[in-house]
């Protein structure tokens, strides 16, 4: 019991601790390409922690709904992130079928984050609403074929256990279907995370906004909150591409968290890349980009059904 | 009449009413004029002589008609069904002078916010739902309300509401003394100042006669070109923001800083204030300073090119500006568009060209013109001339005329009628100032290039996405202020 305490502490810690520097870590990544020196990596710390001082502003139209979703998301993310394990540290809750356990508290937490958006009576975040409704949709489709292929491959369902130790093997025997499943499974954390080119994240208009106008009306802590989550879900999605990326395992526990900290942090600096070296698409075009790394993730899974 | 003439206020003929109707639908319709300035002005008897300012691009020429409206016929028959040009126009006369424009589609008010007198277009039905953006904007722009009626992520009509900027300009231009003034036609649009300062100047020095050195002339044009190079840059760096495309917009805001550090350099004014003034200029630019602008244009110009080459050979921002927001060549010329947003739909018009004055008689700066009257070739037009503003100064900075940059203006005729027009950046910017019988300004008009463009933002945006609208506004980048006046 102690046991277990011990390691949902530990996990809350890194993923509280680390998840800020990684979205720092890609905006520094963009402000250097683009010729700024730009902000220090530690600034979104410095971000939530101004925020957390502030005070909530509630619109009147806004009911209890509103007011529970910063909560509620926050908490939906410190959840998911005790079922994913970061390299080594194994994950404090883990069972067979745990994966439909994490794309489902995803998923409450998009569901609140809508109604909250609604909830504001705001033409522009119904708007921002449908778009990620529409959008998320799109993305569950490619994670659980992800999720599946993976699931078949280790011949298990439990997401410990999908990207644990048995991915490196794979590499050398069903190399082909990984990269299918690394590629589609990154569009997937651009979307959900809402980087370019799906959304951007430094954007001030509302009218072209995915998922910032609906947090618009958040304010103080609650926004603060709501960022945090956003940072954390980041950091989550990283956590499970990067053990798959990464195909081997030294088997020492120390050396191992550098190379999956390492990994992390290359995952960042790809994501500033990517950020950096193209525009955003054209909304409508959103869809056909969900569509092709549904196609790649479906491709890898007949792949994987036809060699086993 | 040419850009620049001041002729007495009789000499202007007056024509009867429906003769003035059928002379400017005539004129613009038939034989390729266009109405480039349409206001009027109360006379002493209380009735309102109209005047209209027909523009012939192609031979350079213009014509001043007028028509007088007399109190005990208080009204005017609506051009606007015939000719759409006149649709800002006739709203603006409408609300000036409470005159009865007749059969006018769309008699909305322009600028005064009076309550209960404006109501927005309203369509029916389940399925379509209303967005209203503003008066206060996310980030630094003026204030404006776009209401949008959408069907999904549709647009069916844009309805764009101006006038919070009103400072009443026109009525203030008119009561002061002209040092006074000039400083006032510098804040008409904050990033127009000198476009707007140069029309003023010429205005007076038309009405006083005085022809300024060359070398004023050179440093005017210096001057206007620089306005012009940094604000086409900081355009395409907020166009690249807008697509989502950080690099380039962050190198051009700092391209941008450059020219307007020249403009710090030569006026001690980041925007150029405080340099054109009635008979000249206030600040000379000796050799030294020429040498080194010359030396900092030829690098901006390397600079620049490498930029917009990274801008326009990115196949994802290209899919971000081709095909939105297309204007037609025909509804570009239905609708009277001026400067960049009209050459890119392959109107030829450029005041430089067309109404050449000062330096640009000497020096021609080719048109630049787009194809295909989306966000690509408003776009693609900017750089274009950014490029050719570029040449021009490298053109034109060894070889400065020598001499004065400023003499005293004498003092201004009375009862004449000057118009001046200049190219600013965003397009043809046209001052007309008519004195009174002690060589002050009875009427003062000013019509900024948004002016004519605002419609056309309106009109591009129908059945586009409304996704789309920001990058579709930043790509004509219109004038609230200049509007609002």
């Amino acid at each position: 019991m102690r046991i277990i305490v011990f390691s949902i502490i530990l996990h809350w810690l890194i993923v509280l601790g680390c998840s800020p520097l990684f979205v720092g870590i890609i905006n520094r990544v963009k402000a250097v390409i683009s010729g700024r020196r730009g902000p220090s990596i530690f600034q979104p710390y410095f971000d939530l922690f101004r925020l957390m001082q502030k005070q909530q502003i509630y619109s009147r139209t806004t009911t209890w709904v509103f007011r529970a979703t910063p909560a509620i998301v926050l908490a939906s993310m410190l959840c998911v992130a005790l079922i994913v394990p970061f390299g080594k540290i194994a994950a404090p809750i883990r069972f067979s079928g745990d994966i439909i356990l994490v794309a489902y508290i995803l998923a409450l937490a998009r569901f609140f984050m809508i109604i909250s958006a609604l909830d504001t009576g705001y033409s522009m975040e119904g708007m921002g609403a449908s778009r990620e409704a529409f959008f998320s949709c799109l993305a569950e489709l490619v994670l659980f074929m992800n999720f599946i292929t993976l699931a078949i491959l280790v011949k298990k369902v439990s997401l410990s256990q999908m990207i644990g130790s048995d991915v490196p093997l794979l590499w050398s025997t069903v190399g082909a279907v990984l990269i299918m499943v690394v590629v589609s499974f990154f569009v997937v954390l651009l979307t959900e995370n809402c980087r370019i080119p799906i959304d951007d994240p430094e954007t001030h208009l509302e009218l072209t906004m995915i998922h910032e106008v609906m947090i618009l009306d958040n304010s103080g802590v609650d926004l603060a909150y709501i960022l945090y989550a956003s940072a954390i879900k980041l950091f989550i999605f990283a956590a499970i591409l990067v053990p798959i990326i990464i195909p081997f395992k030294t088997g020492i526990l120390w050396s191992d968290m550098c190379v999956f900290f390492a990994g992390m942090t290359g995952l960042a600096l790809l994501i500033g890349l990517v950020e950096s070296g193209m525009a955003r698409l054209k909304l409508n075009r959103v869809r056909n980009f969900l569509l092709i790394a549904f196609a790649l993730a479906f491709f890898g899974f007949i792949v994987t059904l036809w060699r086993i | 009449m040419f850009n620049g003439a001041s002729i007495e206020l009789k000499d202007v003929p007056i024509l009867q009413k429906s003769d003035f109707r059928v002379r400017v639908i005539g004129a613009c319709n038939e034989e390729g004029a266009r109405l480039a300035n349409f206001f009027g002005t109360e006379q002493d008897d209380k009735s309102v002589r109209l005047f209209a300012l027909l523009a012939f691009d192609e031979e350079s020429s213009l014509e001043m008609i007028s028509t007088i409206i007399n109190r005990e016929d208080f009204s005017f028959d609506s051009l606007t069904n015939e000719l759409l040009q006149a649709h800002y126009f006739e709203r603006e006369i409408a609300e000036q002078f409470s005159l009865d424009i007749k059969n006018h589609p769309w008699l909305k008010p322009l600028r005064s916010h009076t309550k209960g007198t404006y109501s927005f277009y309203h369509i029916d039905g389940e399925d379509v739902h209303e967005v209203g953006v503003g008066p206060v904007h996310a980030g630094i722009i003026e204030p404006g309300h776009f209401r949008f009626i959408c069907h999904g992520e549709e647009i069916l009509h844009l309805e764009i509401r101006l006038g919070y900027q009103h400072r009443g300009i026109e009525p203030m231009m008119t009561g002061l003394d002209l040092h006074r003034n000039v400083l006032l036609s510098e804040s008409i649009a904050g990033d127009t100042s000198i476009g707007h300062s140069l029309a003023f100047c010429e205005v007076c020095e038309a009405l006083s006669g005085s022809v300024i050195p060359s070398r004023a002339q050179a440093i005017r044009a210096i001057a206007l070109e620089l306005e012009r190079l940094s604000n086409h840059v900081g355009d395409l760096g907020a166009l690249s923001m807008d697509a989502g495309f950080l690099p380039v917009s962050a190198y051009c805001g700092r391209m941008r800083g450059d020219y307007l550090n020249l403009l710090l350099a030569l006026t001690g004014n980041r925007f150029g204030k405080g340099l054109c003034r009635p008979g000249g200029v206030l600040f000379d630019i000796d050799a030294e300073m020429a040498e080194d602008f010359y030396r900092k244009l030829k690098k901006y110009k390397k600079d620049f090119e490498n930029v917009s080459d990274l801008l326009f050979t990115k196949p994802s921002v290209l899919a971000r500006f081709e095909g939105i927001g297309v204007i037609s060549s025909d509804q570009a010329k239905k609708m009277g568009l001026v400067g960049p947003v009209g050459r890119a739909s392959q109107i030829e018009r450029d005041v430089r060209i067309d109404f050449a004055s000062g330096m640009w008689q000497f020096n021609h700066v080719p048109i630049s013109l787009g194809a295909t009257g989306d966000v690509f070739a408003r776009a693609w037009v900017r750089k274009q001339e950014a490029m050719r503003s570029l040449e021009f100064l490298l053109k034109i900075l060894p070889c400065l005329p020598k001499g004065e940059i400023f003499i005293k203006p004498g003092p201004m005729k009375s009862g004449q009628l000057a118009i001046s027009m200049v190219e600013g950046w965003r397009g043809e910017i046209i001052h007309v100032g008519i004195t009174d019988d002690h060589g002050g300004f009875k009427r003062y008009k000013i019509k900024d290039p948004s002016f004519n463009n605002w419609f056309g933002l309106a009109q591009a945006m129908r059945n586009q996405e409304i996704s789309d609208f920001p990058l579709c506004n930043k790509s004509f980048n219109l004038s609230y202020a200049g509007h609002d006046l």
